[in-house]
């Protein structure tokens, strides 16, 4: 599970994340919402310890994502926005070193990686060098570096940007699948993605949460009852 | 210890997934002879030893050591992986230490590559062997501080020839502070103790003892501490400026 307490982030002067207080419980897929350069990306760094709180407290699975950061982080798969990766490496050979670093072995890893492979559709890129690829199999590879391990708790930035509508198609049925157990918080701008497969949604604007509820609940907030509505009111 | 080994492996892979490496190689390797054979007329001065080859060595790291370091973490932050990296469950002195022992694993290849130099010697006369792995070793070492200096020059900024040029400048002052040249300068209003504290932090004043293969404990650990500097100076950088 994930939780947040009054975590803020202050670049010079410039409030990115003002006192976000959230927890997200295992089963649940939170929608994490808002406009460009609400803090959304902010957030999700502070949650994956890439950059560090100027105040307030985050944790992971139990694990303080400051004082216990390694822990945290093992516990986490992690998709930073844009899918950053080695474009020099094979798809093959990226994966082999995150389950290195991972600490992936034996069966168990030929079958994870095996699984993430067969499951977002790389088999047959996986000797080609990350950047010949298509954008839609650069964001694949990003996904399957982030659920190699298994991990109990995901954070995706921006998952199905780039992807075509069979691909957002395969990578939601994907995350509603592995959905069950785990802990999940997705980025997104597509609010019909809310609908399809977040079981709540936040609404943060100029890093402060405006909304927290399930989609539905969102919907009835407007006349109309469409999410788009809700988001333009709350957001602006 | 496994972490690093981890990093430094794909670091090292990686060097060689681009031409660069190469030609950065095959530069080197024409200069250093080129260097050693006509300039320090290692035919001509009738002895068999490698000295015409060390000396000119400092100057040819100005070169090759930047080239080297200056993708370390400025290619990562260009194209963002460094977020990858780092998010992953690993410390940043980790990957520090990964990056900089794959450069310098390079480096090393770069001067193993030199032997037909050693072997020219070797066929000519009677060179002292254990003299030149001596020098051979101090070397690397001297690689070793120059490559911590391209680490932190990398960390700071996402351009790799910044990164290179200001590795060159810090190495370029590094090694003439006990030079003539340096030492002259500061002598005019410095007080004598500070000049000769200047000319100890030089590296070509450690490198002379190392050319004629004495490998002195005091020299060796003057070169890891400017390595061991650099590399925490890399690690507080990149902590404070990583998403930057």
């Amino acid at each position: 599970m994930i939780k947040t307490q009054n975590l803020t982030k202050n670049y010079d002067g410039l409030l990115a994340v003002d006192d976000l207080t959230f927890s997200v419980e295992p089963g649940e897929v939170l929608g994490f919402l808002g406009p460009n350069g609400a803090g959304k990306s902010t957030t999700m760094r502070m949650l994956a310890g890439f950059i560090t709180p100027t105040s307030g407290t985050g944790s992971i699975c139990g694990h303080d994502i400051s004082s216990d950061a390694l822990a945290a982080k093992r516990e986490l798969g992690y998709l930073p926005e844009g899918a950053p990766h080695y474009g020099e490496m094979t798809v093959g050979g990226f994966l082999d070193f995150i389950a290195d670093l991972r600490g992936l072995e034996g069966a168990h890893r030929k079958s994870r990686l095996d699984y993430v492979l067969g499951r977002l559709q790389l088999e047959p890129v996986v000797a080609q060098t990350i950047d010949t690829l298509s954008k839609g199999f650069k964001r694949r590879v990003g996904l399957a570096q982030a659920i190699v391990h298994d991990p109990k708790v995901l954070i995706l930035d921006e998952p199905t940007d780039g992807l075509d509508p069979l691909q957002k198609h395969e990578v939601r049925t994907l995350i509603s699948e592995i959905a069950r157990e785990k802990t999940i918080v997705i980025s997104t701008h597509i609010l019909e993605e809310v609908d399809a497969v977040c079981t709540r949604a936040i609404i943060v604007a100029r890093g402060k949460l405006v909304a927290d509820d399930t989609p539905a609940g969102l919907k009835a907030r407007a006349p109309s009852g469409r999410l788009e509505d809700v988001f333009r009111s709350v957001a602006a | 210890m496994k972490t690093v080994a981890i990093i430094l492996r794909r670091e090292l892979a990686s060097y060689f997934a681009t031409p660069i490496a190469y030609v950065v190689l095959v530069i080197f390797l024409l200069l250093a002879n080129l260097f050693a054979f006509s300039f320090g007329a290692l035919f001509e001065r009738g002895q068999a030893d490698l000295t015409p080859f060390f000396q000119f060595l400092p100057w040819l790291y100005l070169f090759l050591i930047p080239a080297v370091s200056m993708r370390l973490w400025a290619e990562e932050r260009r194209n963002g992986s460094i977020e990858l990296l780092l998010t992953q469950p690993i410390t940043l002195w980790q990957a520090v230490l990964g990056k900089f022992f794959a450069a310098w694993a390079f480096v090393g290849l770069a001067l193993a590559l030199t032997f037909p130099i050693w072997i020219t010697v070797n066929y000519l006369g009677n060179p002292d062997n254990g003299a030149i792995l001596a020098a051979y070793v101090g070397s690397l070492f001297v690689a070793g501080g120059f490559l911590a200096v391209g680490s932190f020059t990398s960390s700071l900024t996402r351009n790799q020839l910044i990164a290179f040029l200001l590795a060159m400048l810090v190495c370029f002052v590094l090694l003439i502070a006990g030079f003539p040249a340096g030492t002259d300068w500061f002598q005019t209003w410095a007080p004598q103790w500070f000049v000769q504290g200047v000319a100890s932090l030089s590296f070509l004043t450690h490198f002379e003892n190392t050319i004629k293969g004495v490998l002195d404990l005091r020299d060796v650990l003057y070169y890891s501490l400017v390595a061991i500097f650099f590399l925490l100076a890399s690690t507080v950088v990149l902590d404070a400026r990583k998403s930057k």
